[in-house]
């Protein structure tokens, strides 16, 4: 214990003090030792020789695994736990940063905590089978997440589910969008944070409330993560017990603690958070020190990025419809400003885009650019360029998020942001506004299924439909899926704390977290425009034999959602802002704070799957519009009038994101490669100045 | 003062081909040529199925102005020119407000009257199509003389206009290397030329003449290759660049 507090002041003595030195605090090593980079990408490495082998052979791995119909291989008979595997590797000798999820890259690992069926549906649609002495256990002696919610659900709770009114809920898998701050394994070494840890048990003594002990049973189990987080270091040979000491071990250590919440969590996003400007840290030190060519840095950076592309889950292929394809959600934040005034870009905020030209495009990690229009001239230019030549990055405002979250927060997934290791969200999936808006007209009853669903209230009975009728009754049906959403994922999130408790992400996270109830919406662009058809045109219902109405006709023309027209942007802003307010009035467990997004990125094909002719012309079947975007074909003057409708949609009561998914052919942003760099960076400039998420 | 409106085929908040930055391009309708490569036949009636007046359009432009930068308002069309007055009333606000304005015109209703002094007062930028060289050869291709469209070119630039030229290279017709020499030779006379751009023809809009039951005039003619636009290209510069050398300006 003596030795490694000598080599931690040794080590640290060239690092500037702070409050990071007597308290867990991250931000505050960063602020006070982070050199800001303002100039070009000129200085940038290629490839090493090791780089090129090892990545050849990921895509080897990449091509058998597709051959072989999605899944490489499968584990069937380890449950996966931090410690659950003996060391795995590419090529031993040529990988810098080691650590896989099982013994073999690709090898998906078995997690039945957050559901034992959905776990053996995962391994049988691919043809292997769980082992069944766990499948009896998980079935007989050790209660899943997916088994509790059940015990619990309303029969209204499974009528919701089962029409898809309330859909994608996290009930059967892991919900993730929790980022544990992976940086603090590297800067204080786990010891550290375990007497952390057992400080906060400490100070949790005294009245024994439910709250009390469910937070000192949590704590325990974090503490019992760190423990295993040290034995998973030596696995691969490591002392991470105490602080990484040089760049290679800091990328290696924060690592090793997302590889501890990969093996123990399947969560619907794992990212990894923002770790590029800390690490820059470190690799500026050994520069400096002359013990790390820039050549190396990269090698480390470009390994790292290996790493987290090949992190995989075991999931069955309605969860891969649900998402279109396989993501995990690895998303890593870069750049940001400082509240200070200085950006947050480093060189390595350079090193981590430039792995797309090192490694080639790739949609994991889920680099994010924290975009602001005060980020230095020749990182945006960077940054357009590789956006240019890859397509794979994503932009979200600094400028707006940093007002609420100040300078150390990430995006969790693809827009929810939060402050590393202080906040986390309750993911929630969505409510499906345009089929809320069906029940309104038929008192509950779902117009694919012809049951009831909502509550009976009293259906619309005329032919044309009168926009005030609509509304009352609209206003009456979100009321009541408000309060059935929440109460839902109220249940949910008991459960899988109570189950399948994200104790490696917590460990790395303060005491009291503060927690999001991320409600979402999908359907907002249907909703407005039905309402806008009905407000400025005629609508006609169309009913079957027992009066349901199952189709409209829209009769002349009306205000499109999309073209920058207030008449029907103010429905959409109307709905968004009524809904919250319906979401604020209910009880959300653990004291969480009610939030809300509209950003079904991929989800929004199978909601339009699950719901019937709207009254705006649209045809049962046909995809929702992903997120706030409007509805495909009907934004008629270009895609500025198109952003600037979505963004009017107030983000203050939708501050778990707004997505509008845009794309545009190269040929379309001007006429040569230096002309479209400068407008790809005013057209970000422009959308950041609006208020969006881009 | 009575408001003018203007007809208009349709807007596009985010034009990044006409003119320079992101631009707001409000598309006029109506036009007398009947260009046989033309891919907007949907804007040659005068139809006013819809009217803006220029507030309308300045209030929209507001409204957006935040996500463009280097920007501005392009009028196109149609032919922009058939609908002057609005035009004039158009750029004159909007250089008020200090917006770019630019005009994308084939130049064909150029007559020299005082409303060209007038609008030229708030034109920024022009871009001017030359549709052919050869006056023969224009009158077949377009249906009209290229004698107005020259005279404009040689007025804007007595007026220091500045100009982006666009020329369209149609295989078997403008593609002819004695021509395309002319054409620099032309352009070289002139003194606020800013840009030149040699598009290839394409046949993307077959299908609007199709809905529009209009029979596609170049049925026959396949759509230009880059390359051919590239070369097309050289031949004008090379001709713009001997001529200049002589030095022989208007």
């Amino acid at each position: 214990m003596l030795n490694s507090c000598e080599t931690e002041i040794s080590e640290r003595a060239d690092f500037n003090p702070g409050k990071w030195q007597t308290q867990i605090d991250v931000r505050d090593f960063i602020q006070n030792n982070y050199t800001e980079y303002t100039g070009d990408s000129s200085f940038l490495a290629p490839p090493t020789d090791a780089t090129i082998k090892l990545w050849a052979k990921c895509l080897n791995l990449f091509k058998e695994e597709r051959e072989k119909g999605g899944v490489l291989d499968m584990d069937t008979d380890i449950v996966s736990t931090i410690t659950s595997h003996g060391a795995g590797y590419i090529d031993k000798d040529l990988e810098k940063i080691t650590g896989l999820q099982t013994d073999k890259p690709l090898k998906r690992s078995l997690q039945p905590f957050g559901g034992i069926r959905m776990a053996e549906t995962s391994c049988s649609s691919y043809g292997y089978k769980v082992n069944p002495e766990i499948s009896e256990i998980f079935k007989k002696y050790r209660k899943t997440h997916n088994q509790g919610v059940f015990d619990v659900y309303t029969p209204e709770m499974k009528a919701a589910r089962h029409s898809a009114i309330i859909t994608g809920l996290p009930d059967a898998y892991g919900r993730g969008r929790i980022i544990g701050d992976y940086r603090r394994v590297a800067l204080y070494g786990i010891n550290r944070l375990i007497q952390d840890k057992q400080e906060q048990f400490k100070s949790l003594e005294g009245e024994m409330t439910p709250d009390r002990i469910q937070l000192r049973e949590e704590i325990t189990d974090q503490i019992n993560a760190l423990k295993e987080m040290i034995e998973l270091g030596k696995i691969y040979g490591y002392d991470i017990s105490r602080p990484a000491q040089n760049a290679q071990e800091a990328i290696q250590w924060l690592y090793l603690g997302y590889l501890s919440a990969v093996k123990e969590q399947n969560g619907a996003a794992m990212s990894i958070g923002r770790t590029s400007t800390f690490l820059d840290i470190y690799i500026e030190r050994d520069l400096k020190n002359g013990i790390l060519t820039e050549e190396q840095a990269q090698e480390l950076i470009d390994h790292f990025i290996m790493k987290l592309r090949l992190v995989k889950f075991a999931r069955t292929p309605e969860y891969n419809e649900l998402f279109s394809g396989d993501p995990t959600w690895v998303t890593e934040s870069i750049a940001g400003m400082g509240v200070d005034g200085r950006s947050l870009v480093t060189k390595n905020s350079f090193r981590y885009l430039h792995t797309l030209e090192n490694l080639g495009t790739a949609p994991e990690p889920n680099l994010t650019v924290l975009w602001s229009t005060k980020l230095p001239h020749s990182f945006k230019e960077y940054c357009a360029k590789i956006s240019i030549k890859t397509s794979s990055i994503q932009y979200e405002n600094d400028d707006l998020m940093r007002v609420i979250h100040g300078d150390d927060y990430a995006i969790a997934c693809c827009v929810s942001s939060m402050v590393v290791g202080k906040e986390m969200q309750f993911f929630g999936a969505r409510a499906n506004l345009a089929k809320c808006l069906l029940y309104a007209i038929n008192g509950g009853v779902d117009e694919r299924l012809k049951e009831q669903v909502g509550p009976k209230y009293q259906p619309i009975t005329s032919e044309y439909l009168d926009y005030r009728e609509v509304m009352q009754k609209y206003d009456d049906m979100m009321e009541w899926l408000a309060g059935l959403y929440v109460n839902t994922l109220n249940v949910i999130h008991y459960m899988h704390d109570k189950y399948c408790y994200e104790k490696a992400q917590l460990a790395l996270m303060d005491r009291d977290v503060k927690r999001y109830f991320a409600t979402g919406i999908a359907g907002l662009s249907v909703v407005a425009d039905s309402l806008s058809a009905i407000k400025f045109a005629k609508v006609k219902t169309i009913r079957d034999e027992n009066g349901i109405v199952i189709d409209y006709q829209v009769e002349g023309d009306f205000p499109k959602y999309g073209n920058n027209d207030d008449r029907v942007d103010e429905i959409a802003v109307n709905i968004v802002k009524t809904f919250m307010a319906k979401i604020r009035k209910h009880y959300t467990y653990r004291n969480s704070i009610p939030t809300m997004s509209i950003l079904t990125i991929t989800s929004n094909v199978v909601y339009g799957k699950k719901t019937g002719n709207t009254p705006d012309g649209r045809k049962e079947g046909v995809p929702l519009a992903p997120g706030a975007n409007p509805m495909h074909g009907r934004d008629k003057n270009g895609a500025v009038a198109s952003l600037a409708s979505v963004a009017k949609l107030p983000f203050n009561d939708a501050q778990d994101g707004i997505s509008n998914t845009f794309s545009i052919i190269p040929d379309a942003l001007g006429k040569d490669e230096v002309f479209m760099g400068d407008l790809a960076v005013n057209l970000d400039e422009g959308c950041c100045e609006g208020r969006f998420i881009f | 003062m009575n408001t003018v409106y203007g007809n208009i085929h349709s807007v596009e908040t985010f034009g990044t081909v006409d003119g320079p930055g992101i631009r707001t391009v409000i598309f006029m309708q109506g036009c007398p040529m009947r260009c046989k490569y033309c891919h907007n036949p949907d804007t040659w009636q005068i139809s006013d199925n819809k009217k803006m007046s220029v507030d309308e359009i300045l209030n929209k432009y507001d409204s957006i102005k935040e996500f463009l930068k280097n920007g501005g308002i392009t009028v196109s069309g149609g032919e922009p020119l058939l609908q002057i007055d609005f035009l004039i009333e158009l750029f004159k606000k909007a250089k008020e407000k200090n917006i770019h304005t630019a005009l994308d015109t084939s130049g064909i209703l150029f007559d020299n009257s005082n409303k060209y002094d007038e609008l030229i007062k708030y034109t920024d930028l022009v871009l001017l199509d030359i549709k052919h060289i050869n006056d023969d050869e224009h009158k077949k291709l377009t249906g009209h003389s290229n004698k107005s469209v020259l005279e404009f070119a040689k007025y804007l630039s007595l007026k220091a206009i500045p100009m982006q030229i666009r020329h369209v290279v149609v295989p078997d017709i403008t593609d002819k290397e004695n021509y395309l020499t002319e054409l620099g030779q032309f352009l070289a006379r002139l003194k606020t030329v800013k840009t030149l751009e040699v598009l290839p023809y394409h046949d993307m809009a077959k299908k609007k003449y199709k809905e529009l039951n209009i029979p596609y005039p170049l049925e026959n003619t396949l759509p230009a290759t880059k390359e051919l636009a590239v070369k097309a290209k050289e031949i004008i510069l090379n001709a713009y660049k001997s001529a200049k050398s002589a030095n022989r300006t208007i």
